[in-house]
């Protein structure tokens, strides 16, 4: 599609998408957000930039396959539930480290926050190569 | 230990990540994932011998208790099904290193079929119904994807076909777990062994069809089976291999756990269908077959009737019927993939799988005629084969309850079955070539590879069935009484209680 | 409540049913999606209604103070939903590649077409090219 508007808009719009979609994914583990809905916004970011711009513009940008997007996202679940493992507690336990940041301030670590990015990247992944795969003739 | 029960699921989904992120790498690809069934094949071994030495194992993913968290249980059923996939991953990777083309391979076909096995494990393996549904959706969209890969216009045709009554039978299914749920408020299916029968008995049984019809159809039973023949034949012969051998055992093993463990409030309504059904699928797979001239669809007919076999076990509902319900399963598994992949070399000679277009390879290649003879004749249920130990003994559980007709109907679709196997011979070995076709040179040795091993796996059972019976009947017995299962996951406490009303 | 929700989980059913058995298979995918609603909506309804109650315990408590909604079958809703999405962009995706190449989305056209003779042998078409 050819509309400057459309273009204009979309540079802004990809960067703060994006950045939103960091937000819900991180925000997910005690509140309404998580990985799922995270990699959905970020895909409909990436989608409205390939709206814009042509889904080989939108490949381009993204430098890595929506497929090794999925493979790296199921490494990342799967790694989540062997941390436990090596805790000999039972596949997927939950696991937590607290980084004291100084000043009150904490950094919760976690398999299941590792686990989210996992979903993160399939459901980024997965939509991208639907999309693509219409796209493409 | 309990890692171990979740290793045949875990395994395969690690080495479909990698195989994702290998994208492009052919070469590594092929390694890996060869390489991975043959570890997957050894864990699946590990859990079987496990499980017979120190009885049912669970395992409770992220601590959570049952029936609360997701319960994966492996008793003597699910670790045999589970070792019977590493067998047929082993064997269909292989064939598949010279079968399946580059294009394929570029499109994701590795990281695919390992989620396939993923799916087909995770499925035997999950003591949860909503689990189990979404196990079999990853493997009917693993499915679905691989019998679609390539776009040719028969895979279209046949796949939206399959896609289509794969669809709507999910749909079936979720409905069925929905009212489950509704009723007894649980899904764990040991909770539920102990839930189901303190509600109303109209309503599980209507429950029950639902789920007769969502598995029967996963199962090709009568008379819901016309995707199978659309749409088998149709993908190359690696891919066949493994979806005649395992996919539909995905919904026969799910009915038999669902009509052993949960709906068994009142088996003479339930399973008389069931009985019923199994009759008219041996009946209609048997004759469709009959009526076909092509290598592969009479192969596809001939896996609906013999379902028909293994569920007329699970319908018979006593220890002897379920053993060989079970036995059957295996024999099954095994000698059916064999003869897609014989199949598949066949037409390397050939050019084809119609039969009129075949001929002559009994004097080209002795060797592949007898690679075919001993999983045919299995088939067909010539002693000492294997087919002939898993007919005998559903045969003779039969006889054993006095369900006289449908014995007379197990034999002669043993007769017909026969029949087939005897006209593929003809056709293809036996037959001088007709005018105007020329044999290929003898293929790829790796394709022969997994024939043989799976033909001395036929014989091995044909020969010392002892040990194969042994681990057949710790299962059958441990289907009739379920109170070990329910005691494994939910302890003696809950065991205890089964089948008291409030 | 319950009542008026079992009704329609009926009646979108119906119509799902309806048109899954049209021999369009455009038709076949708008009833799958119909179908599809109205087994979450099945799902949902079968967990009792809970009204104002959400299923979130505060932060300071560790059980819930009063009433909570039933968590569990909107967890199952949402995978459900999730899977059901994924299947159905396979099979539109399907749909458009067979229009592509068969030119037609009509059931008895499919077969019709391959039942007709082809243009080119498809031998060997499976191989791998040399």
């Amino acid at each position: 599609m050819n509309s400057l508007i459309l273009r204009s808009a979309t540079q802004l719009l990809l960067t703060i998408l994006l950045l939103f979609s960091f937000f819900l994914m991180l925000r997910g583990h005690d509140l309404p957000g998580g990985g799922f809905i995270g990699g959905l916004v970020a895909a409909a970011a990436v989608a409205l930039y390939a709206i814009a711009f042509g889904y080989r513009a939108a490949q381009a940008m993204l430098r890595i396959s929506p497929r090794a997007l999925v493979g790296w996202g199921l490494l990342a679940a799967v790694a989540s539930g062997f941390l436990a493992l090596l805790q000999g507690q039972a596949f997927l336990t939950g696991q937590w480290w607290i980084v004291e940041l100084g000043g009150g301030a904490e950094l919760k670590l976690s398999s299941p926050l590792l686990f989210d990015i996992g979903v993160y990247l399939v459901v980024v992944g997965t939509i991208l190569t639907m999309l693509f795969a219409l796209e493409e003739r | 230990m309990s890692w171990l029960v979740g290793a045949p699921v875990i395994l395969p989904l690690a080495v479909a990540a990698l195989l994702f992120v290998l994208q492009g790498r052919r070469e590594a690809q092929r390694v890996i994932s060869t390489a991975s069934t043959a570890l997957l094949v050894t864990l699946s071994a590990i859990l079987l011998y496990r499980v017979s030495e120190g009885g049912i194992l669970v395992a409770q993913f992220g601590e959570w208790r049952a029936p609360f968290g997701i319960s994966f249980v492996a008793d003597h059923l699910s670790a045999i099904m589970v070792v019977i996939t590493g067998v047929m991953a082993v064997a269909t990777a292989v064939y598949a290193l010279r079968d399946i083309d580059p294009d394929r391979e570029a499109l994701g076909y590795h990281p695919l079929f390992q989620v396939l096995l993923a799916g087909i494990n995770g499925a035997f393996l999950t003591g949860d119904l909503f689990n189990m549904y979404v196990w079999f959706e990853v493997l009917l969209i693993a499915s679905f994807v691989l019998l679609t890969l390539g776009n040719r216009r028969e895979q279209l045709e046949g796949g939206i076909k399959y896609v289509a009554v794969n669809l709507v039978s999910s749909l079936v299914f979720l409905g069925a777990i929905g009212l489950v749920y509704g009723v007894t408020g649980t899904l764990n299916m040991a909770d539920l062994a102990i839930r189901l029968p303190q509600a109303p008995g109209g309503l599980v049984s209507v429950i029950a069809m639902l789920f007769m019809v969502a598995f029967g159809i996963k199962a090709a039973l009568f008379p819901l089976f016309f995707w199978l023949p659309a749409s088998y034949h149709t993908p190359p012969q690696a891919i066949a291999a493994i979806f005649a051998g395992m996919l539909t055992k995905v919904g026969v093993y799910a009915l038999i756990r669902v009509f052993t463990l949960l709906f068994v409030h009142d088996v003479a309504y339930t399973h008389t269908i069931l009985l019923w059904i199994a009759g008219f699928t041996m009946v209609t797979g048997v004759l469709g077959a009959a009526a076909q001239n092509d290598f592969r669809k009479i192969l596809s007919f001939h896996i609906i009737s013999q379902i028909g076999y293994m569920i007329m076990g699970l319908a018979l509902y006593t220890p002897l019927a379920l053993l060989g319900a079970v036995f059957y399963i295996v024999h099954h598994i095994i000698v059916k993939a064999n003869l897609f992949l014989v199949a598949g070399i066949v037409r390397r000679y050939a050019g084809s799988f119609d039969l009129d277009r075949l001929g002559g390879l009994y004097r080209r290649a002795p060797f592949l005629s007898v690679l075919f003879l001993v999983p045919a004749f299995s088939l067909a249920g010539f002693p000492p084969l294997s087919g002939f130990w898993a007919k005998l003994v559903v045969v003779l559980a039969a006889a054993d309850v006095g369900a006289w007709p449908i014995v007379a109907v197990a034999l002669v679709v043993g007769l017909l079955t026969i029949y087939s196997m005897t006209k593929i011979w003809q056709a293809a070995f036996w037959s001088p070539l007709p005018d105007g076709v020329e044999l290929a040179p003898r293929p790829s040795g790796l394709l022969y590879a997994p024939v043989i091993g799976l033909a001395l796996l036929t014989l091995a059972i044909g020969f010392w069935s002892g040990p194969f019976l042994a681990v057949a009947e710790a299962a059958a017995t441990e289907l009739m009484d379920p109170t070990a299962y329910v005691r494994a996951v939910l302890g003696d406490a809950a065991a205890a209680t089964i089948g008291r009303t409030p | 409540m319950e009542t008026p929700l079992a009704l329609t989980v009926g009646v979108l059913f119906a119509c799902g049913l309806y048109l899954v058995m049209q021999r369009n298979l455009l038709r076949f995918v708008f009833g799958l999606l119909l179908l599809s609603g109205s087994v979450n909506l099945l799902i949902f309804t079968v967990g009792r209604l809970t009204r104002g109650a959400p299923a979130f315990v505060p932060s300071e408590l560790s059980t819930p103070p009063g009433d909570v909604s039933n968590a569990l079958p909107q967890a199952l809703i949402l995978t459900a939903i999730v899977i059901g999405f994924g299947l159905v962009v396979f099979a539109m995706i399907l749909l458009l590649r067979t229009y592509e190449r068969l030119g037609t989305v009509k059931t008895e056209e499919l077969s019709a077409h391959l039942e007709a003779p082809r243009p080119v042998p498809m031998r060997h078409d499976d191989e791998a090219p040399a």
